[in-house]
């Protein structure tokens, strides 16, 4: 289902957070939300999800206003993945979390049935948590954490998908198996990403967020040329698709800033070093 | 509870106890053959245990409910300030005496009226901008109990040693005043709002996972903080104002269930209903056995014995590690 943000304006504490932001992800389509730390890149997700009313602006999934929605009927459409997204199970099982997807579609006497079960297995079996479905959640990896968490999400059996950092803290294997995981849902999915090579891998498009406006948007190379990468993210660098099909970035050694980069030059091979904390 | 009901100062033989509460509830059988032994065991025990399974499970449920309401394992009646409300009211019925009689309110009364005060309290504090922050819950909770805790402090200075000795009788909880005539609204009070806070189960369960995937799941949060927490004053207020404030069930035993059986509501709440309902009828058993025929405060016992055992549960128990 598709995803429009229109005119978007954000107001937290009376601090202006997003300005005037409008994006498009069509249906079907992964569209990453990149930008430095502080853009507003949680903050557009949270009024995607239904946790910030916006001041001014509509957030629609397919043709309806999330806000003209119910709570409820919002998460039949719209699941996320979200950093928080532990809180505190203990002594709920993997399964259990799992489980917790099918909330939405139920009211205060609905009983589990034959749907919830399939949808429960189903998102289990999809996203390989069945080895571990029985465990409690705190002794898990942290890539076993977010497998659990995006089986809960597709367990909601969404139209959209709402991921931030899905890939934070973990090691590469396990960033590359999430992300494919992603793709084969096929479903339509905004992404928050904190590192441009994997959202580069990832996205079909990608959004670039600076202090709350939108500073460019399209096709991954379209994007992050070196004009924005300078920009946005202070560092130089150029973006090819490789031979493999896969798009890469390589950084220069010397980030653009004269101050402060002793530290940032060490290493010469120039590979993933998208700023990535 | 018919072996609780036949124990006591005076033991009635389990097979009476059948007999003299069949006789009453079904009106069939023979008439008791000791008016003395019937008066004991129905107008004496059995709403005495009644009371005591009811205020039980009362207390467990509303301190299941509020753990997960402000995301706190410490978390009962007694940290969210009810109980410091309830016993405010209590005290200051107690102590005035004969104003607050005048007033047309009895310990009960105040007590509950003292519970939901706070309650709301809690509600008022606790929110800002619409939002219920459960930190702020519970932080908000604990200072109204102290401010309640003071006054209460304030009024026991001005009583006599009689009301002194009836208040510490009350903080420390009873159910040896039980009588049949406060036991339906009891009754309903605690089945349908523990009926009310399992159909919450599933959200309950979704508030575990977060504020922010709770909202991403379908719940809004802030409605479900204030329902659970209306729900929960009324539940505590309505058992601690017939039984005096007592500590420890509303803490242990939802953690007991949990440690035993997992998390999920939809099968902690009434299972912590039933060991709750279960714990109490036996520690007001001891209560009135260990030192016979004196009783001994139910709030005394329900700590010094259940702590022993939940200690032991704790330590075995991996999931917290």
């Amino acid at each position: 289902m598709k995803l429009t943000v229109d005119r978007l304006h954000i107001t937290l504490d009376r601090t202006p957070i997003l300005r005037d932001v409008s994006l498009r992800v069509r249906k079907g389509d992964i569209v990453g939300l990149v930008g430095p730390n502080g853009s507003g890149k949680s903050t557009l997700l949270r009024a995607v999800y239904r946790s910030l009313r916006p001041a001014d602006g509509a957030v629609r999934v397919g043709e309806d206003d999330v806000w003209a929605l119910s709570p409820r009927a919002a998460a039949r459409r719209t699941a996320a993945v979200l950093q928080d997204a532990g809180g505190n199970t203990t002594g709920l099982t993997v399964t259990e979390i799992v489980a917790l997807g099918r909330a939405p579609h139920h009211g205060l006497l609905g009983r589990d049935g034959a749907e919830d079960h399939r949808a429960v297995t189903d998102a289990v079996d999809r996203c390989g948590v069945r080895p571990f479905a029985d465990r409690d959640y705190a002794s898990l990896s942290g890539g076993e954490r977010q497998r659990v968490l995006l089986a809960r999400a597709l367990a909601q059996n969404p139209r959209l998908l709402v991921l931030d950092e899905l890939t934070n803290h973990l090691d590469i294997r396990a960033r590359f198996e999430l992300l494919d995981l992603v793709r084969a849902t096929g479903i339509t999915t905004l992404a928050v990403l904190h590192d441009l090579d994997l959202a580069a891998r990832l996205c079909d498009r990608l959004v670039v967020l600076r202090e709350g406006t939108v500073v460019a948007a399209g096709p991954v190379l379209e994007v992050l040329t070196p004009r924005i990468l300078a920009a946005v993210f202070g560092v130089r660098a150029r973006t090819e698709r490789h031979a493999d099909g896969v798009i890469r970035i390589t950084y220069a050694a010397r980030p653009l800033a004269t101050d402060d980069t002793d530290d940032e030059v060490a290493d010469e091979s120039l590979q993933g070093r998208a700023g990535d904390d | 509870m018919v072996v609780a009901i036949s124990i006591g100062a005076v033991d009635v033989p389990v097979g009476d106890v059948w007999k003299i509460v069949l006789q009453h509830v079904t009106g069939v059988g023979a008439a008791p053959s000791d008016p003395a032994l019937d008066q004991i065991v129905w107008n004496f025990r059995t709403p005495r245990v009644i009371l005591a399974a009811l205020v039980g499970a009362g207390l467990a449920v509303s301190g299941a409910v509020l753990q997960t309401v402000v995301s706190n394992p410490l978390a009962d009646p007694v940290v969210l300030g009810f109980s410091y409300g309830a016993t405010l009211g209590a005290v200051l019925v107690i102590t005035l005496g004969g104003g607050a009689a005048l007033a047309g309110l009895g310990v009960p009364a105040a007590a509950f009226l003292g519970a939901v005060a706070a309650g709301a309290l809690v509600f008022a504090l606790g929110r800002r901008k619409g939002r219920m922050a459960p930190a702020r819950l519970v932080l908000a909770g604990v200072a109204v109990g102290y401010v309640f805790l003071s006054a209460t402090s304030f009024v026991q200075l001005q009583a006599t040693p009689t009301e002194l000795r009836t208040v510490m009788f009350w903080m420390l909880g009873s159910v040896a005043g039980a009588q049949w005539d406060q036991l339906p609204t009891v009754a309903v009070v605690v089945l349908v709002t523990t009926t009310l806070l399992s159909l919450f189960g599933r959200r309950l369960n979704v508030l575990l996972a977060g504020d922010d995937s709770a909202t991403a799941l379908g719940v809004d949060v802030n409605r479900l903080r204030a329902v659970l927490l209306a729900l929960s004053a009324l539940l505590t207020g309505t058992v601690i104002a017939v039984a005096g404030s007592i500590g420890f069930v509303g803490l242990m035993i939802p953690h007991l269930v949990r440690l035993t059986t997992g998390a999920d509501h939809r099968r902690l709440l009434p299972l912590t209903a039933l060991l709750g309902a279960v714990y109490l009828v036996l520690v007001d058993l001891l209560s009135r056995t260990l030192d016979r025929p004196n009783e001994l405060p139910l709030g005394i016992l329900t700590a010094l014995l259940g702590a022993p055992f939940f200690l032991w549960l704790l330590r075995r128990n991996k999931g917290l590690d």
